[in-house]
């Protein structure tokens, strides 16, 4: 093949790009862009009321009455900086007057071209507040069809520093998320949930399948069944999840208690840890921990089953038609035969569960809020931009999620097995 | 050495399976019934150790059906009398029925599985591989015990509490079965307020409205992009379809700061039109990945039969590609409207405004201290119901469809 592309390949390849075209799009504005904007701000003071721009507004009031022609009042309006913290800037305003008013006395920051008055004033410092007093007078023509002054709303524009856009930047945000001691808690907390809720996902998922390889009456509304975890929504399972586990009107204490297990109820979602005694070894056993981490496994093992069950399905019966002839009994043919068949699938499910339990928020945000020991990196991000209102920090561990995530990525492409697509 | 492991097996596995099943039978006519009952687990062990040995025993002569009857008979008698007819640690008297049930169903369960799992061990045929078997069978019927109460116990928890006030529950809270006794309206009070007084019909609407939405713009945008990674040659082919993935892998809440930044700004932040900007973006990676995988599987010489015969490209794609891929196409429509449908965190970060909740905001709305529970658990069987029912329907083509990406056989 020759390496110039020739004019077909030209158009070829023209085709290709314009079929992407519209995707690229989406995504650069909607992923790529704002991973950039994450890092952007991960150096930048950014707190959440710093996202309502400081703004200049002016409300319109009359002082007087305009009841016959020739009466005068005083028009004022109220001017004022929206911004308790910062100034706004090269401000104009412009309004325009109804007809049969006119300005008798023009404030020596405006110009009257009637009807418009339209002025410039320099800055308005933080809460600042004023009032603007124009007399005014009215004429037949406004009496006999009389405007209320106060529906007036000038034109208002000005500049103000957004600290999203400015360039001032800080490493703050860094320095307090990795001098905080929960912040290392947190990146454990994470790792022990991933770790523990891919391969508890792969382990039911692998069981699962064993029991629905072979083919049996209603095996299609079982397999329907074991799926219905992963398809309903997260909200939904979650608060059946806290119903079922309530520590005074559910069900599961309610069922330990009278099977004499415990004497009291279990707070399953709200206590962090409890004593255990195990052969005279005391240590903490982490309860609510283990509780997201157990509806982590229940809610993605379908996945797992789904694509192992897939795979299985692929693997030649004459292989273990073979085996059986060798006299292999069925936990070798298992052992020696599936697992090695399944190997391939099982390495790309560990990977992709991982990054995926690893990504997830709505699970535990859903069941503990991050409460009793349960915060992850990524309800770690929810907490310091909008919990603590602090955006900045935020997206310092949305980065560091980011980071992370990339070693895993380039893990994942470097160790994925050829023949398992791509 | 197999023959001498033989009967400890059969004991072992006798006893544990009647720990385990008498377990579970108490549990589910605790439920139904409301009954104070706890199994003995000490005389349930005895018992299934006897049926074990009473079956290995009967099948040497060979696998017999009526082994499994009189297996039922025995497991039953055995019950009542080690357990001087308490089985379940409550006077027989108290509901004597609920309690009848529970020993026939303990016993039907027992000595069915015992039948399946030990039968198969007669005398000339004790060897590892026979006991392996039996294990395996073992094995199988505990997975679905296991599985059945893991998948139908929450399922059912779901729908009880939203019949039932949570006061109810807190007086008996093995107590689920609502009271059928009340009129229709009344047993539905949640649904019917949260369609009436809880705009649950808008939301219902705007989740249909999106997620509708969002399928159809995310197949506008990846058919031709998945046509274009699986059959055109360009450079940049490879590393843009590993790009692909590798934007699959970006978590929702890494960017849901500056996308809450920006919509908030521009006023996108309390409409449907920003969920529809996120949703595709956010679909788009993962249905492209199951788009190019069906296509690379066509058989590339139906296409270009139809260039020879003078079709342009876009004719042979919406003629011969598209047709052909029906079922690819129905199966990422699924999985998009699942996604968009169940999706929860740019719901609750960007709509504030209830008349444009959809139903996962709706139904977490729900979750204060002000709304009765029940309304909560309808809420939720609400966002569950049309998706589950979907799903069943069309179940075949998702499962084809998210595994024939990656499998390939």
């Amino acid at each position: 093949m020759s390496t110039t592309a020739g004019p077909m390949a030209r158009r070829e390849a023209k085709l290709a790009y314009s079929m992407l075209l519209p995707t690229i799009f989406v995504v650069l504005a909607i992923v790529l862009l704002p991973l950039a904007a994450t890092f952007w701000i991960s150096v930048k003071p950014v707190t959440l009321n710093d996202l309502r721009a400081p703004e200049a507004t002016a409300k319109a009031r009359l002082r007087g009455s305009l009841e016959a022609a020739g009466d005068s009042a005083i028009l004022e309006f109220r001017l004022r900086n929206t911004s308790q913290q910062k100034p706004v800037s090269d401000i104009t305003f412009k309004a325009t007057m109804p007809t049969g008013i006119t300005i008798t006395e023009v404030d020596p920051r405006c110009q009257y071209a009637a009807p418009d008055l339209s002025c410039d004033f320099d800055d308005f410092p933080a809460k600042f507040s004023e009032r603007l007093k124009i007399p005014v007078t009215a004429d037949a023509s406004y009496i006999k069809n009389p405007v209320p002054l106060k529906s007036i709303t000038p034109l208002m524009s000005g500049t103000s520093d957004n600290v999203l856009t400015n360039f001032s930047f800080t490493t703050s945000n860094f320095t307090k998320i990795f001098d905080s001691e929960s912040f290392w808690h947190v990146l454990w907390v994470t790792m022990v949930y991933t770790f523990a809720g891919t391969i508890g996902a792969l382990i039911m998922g692998l069981f699962a399948a064993q029991l629905l390889q072979r083919e049996f009456k209603g095996r299609t509304v079982v397999r329907g069944l074991f799926l219905f975890p992963y398809v309903a929504p997260v909200i939904a399972m979650a608060f059946t999840w806290l119903v079922l586990f309530d520590p005074y009107s559910g069900v599961v204490n309610a069922l330990l208690k009278q099977m004499g297990v415990v004497s009291e109820s279990i707070n399953f979602f709200g206590i962090r840890d409890t004593p255990i005694d195990l052969f005279g070894m005391e240590f903490q056993f982490p309860v609510a921990l283990s509780m997201v981490i157990a509806f982590e496994i229940w809610r993605y093992f379908p996945l797992a089953f789904m694509f192992i069950m897939a795979r299985m399905q692929s693997i030649p019966t004459d292989m273990y038609e073979a085996a059986e002839m060798d006299g292999a009994s069925p936990l070798q043919q298992f052992w020696s035969l599936s697992l090695p068949q399944l190997a391939g699938i099982l390495a790309v499910l560990f990977l992709l569960r991982f990054i995926w339990t690893f990504n997830k928020f709505d699970d535990i945000f859903l069941l503990t809020g991050g409460n009793a020991g349960t915060r992850t990196l990524t309800v770690d991000v929810y907490e310091q931009a909008f919990a603590l209102s602090n955006l900045g920090a935020g997206s310092a561990v949305a980065v560091v999620i980011f980071v992370l995530l990339l070693i895993m990525s380039l893990l994942y492409f470097r160790s994925i097995p050829k023949e398992e697509g791509l | 050495m197999i023959k001498y492991l033989t009967p400890f097996y059969v004991m072992l596995t006798g006893g544990i399976w009647a720990v385990l099943s008498g377990i579970s039978i108490t549990v589910i006519i605790a439920l139904l019934s409301g009954l104070p009952i706890r199994p003995t687990l000490s005389v349930f062990f005895i018992t299934g150790i006897i049926g074990a040995i009473w079956i290995a025993i009967a099948s040497r002569t060979g696998r017999d059906t009526r082994h499994k009857q009189i297996s039922f008979v025995i497991h039953a008698v055995t019950l009542l009398l080690l357990s001087l007819f308490q089985p379940f640690n409550a006077p027989l008297s108290d509901g004597i029925l609920w309690q009848l049930l529970g020993i026939a169903g303990f016993s039907w369960i027992q000595s069915t599985v015992m039948y399946n799992i030990l039968a198969t061990l007669d005398k000339d045929s004790i060897n590892r591989r026979n006991l392996e078997l039996s294990f395996i069978s073992s094995m199988r019927h505990f997975g679905f015990l296991f599985f059945g109460v893991m998948i139908l116990l929450p399922l059912y928890v779901l729908i009880m509490s939203s019949l039932k006030s949570q006061q109810e529950l807190l007086m008996n809270p093995l107590n689920l079965m609502p009271d059928f006794g009340q009129s229709l309206p009344d047993l539905f009070r949640s649904y019917i307020e949260l369609f009436t007084k809880f705009n649950f019909d808008t939301y219902l609407l705007n989740a249909t409205i999106v997620s509708v939405t969002t399928v159809i713009i995310t197949l506008l945008f990846a058919v031709p992009g998945a046509y274009a990674v699986s059959r055109l040659n360009f450079p940049g082919r490879v590393l843009l379809s590993r790009s692909i993935l590798m934007i699959y892998l970006v978590p929702a809440i890494v960017l849901v700061i500056p996308l809450y930044a920006v919509f908030s700004q521009l006023g996108l932040r309390n409409s449907l039109t920003g969920l529809l900007l996120v949703y595709p973006a956010t679909t788009l990676p993962v249905a492209l990945y199951m788009l190019q995988g069906y296509f690379r599987g066509l058989p590339r010489e139906l296409e270009e039969a139809g260039m020879m015969d003078g079709c342009s490209r876009i004719r042979v794609i919406l003629t011969i590609t598209l047709p052909l891929s029906l079922p690819a196409l129905a199966s990422v429509s699924l999985y998009v409207f699942m996604i968009a449908w169940n999706e929860f965190l740019f719901a609750f970060m960007f709509l504030d405004d209830p008349d444009m909740f959809t139903l996962s905001r709706g139904v977490v709305s729900l979750n204060s201290s002000e709304v009765p529970r029940q309304h909560l658990m309808a809420g939720a069987v609400i966002a569950t119901a049309p998706i589950l029912v979907i799903f069943l329907w069309a179940e075949r083509f998702l499962v084809q469809g998210l595994t024939a990406g990656s499998v390939k056989g």
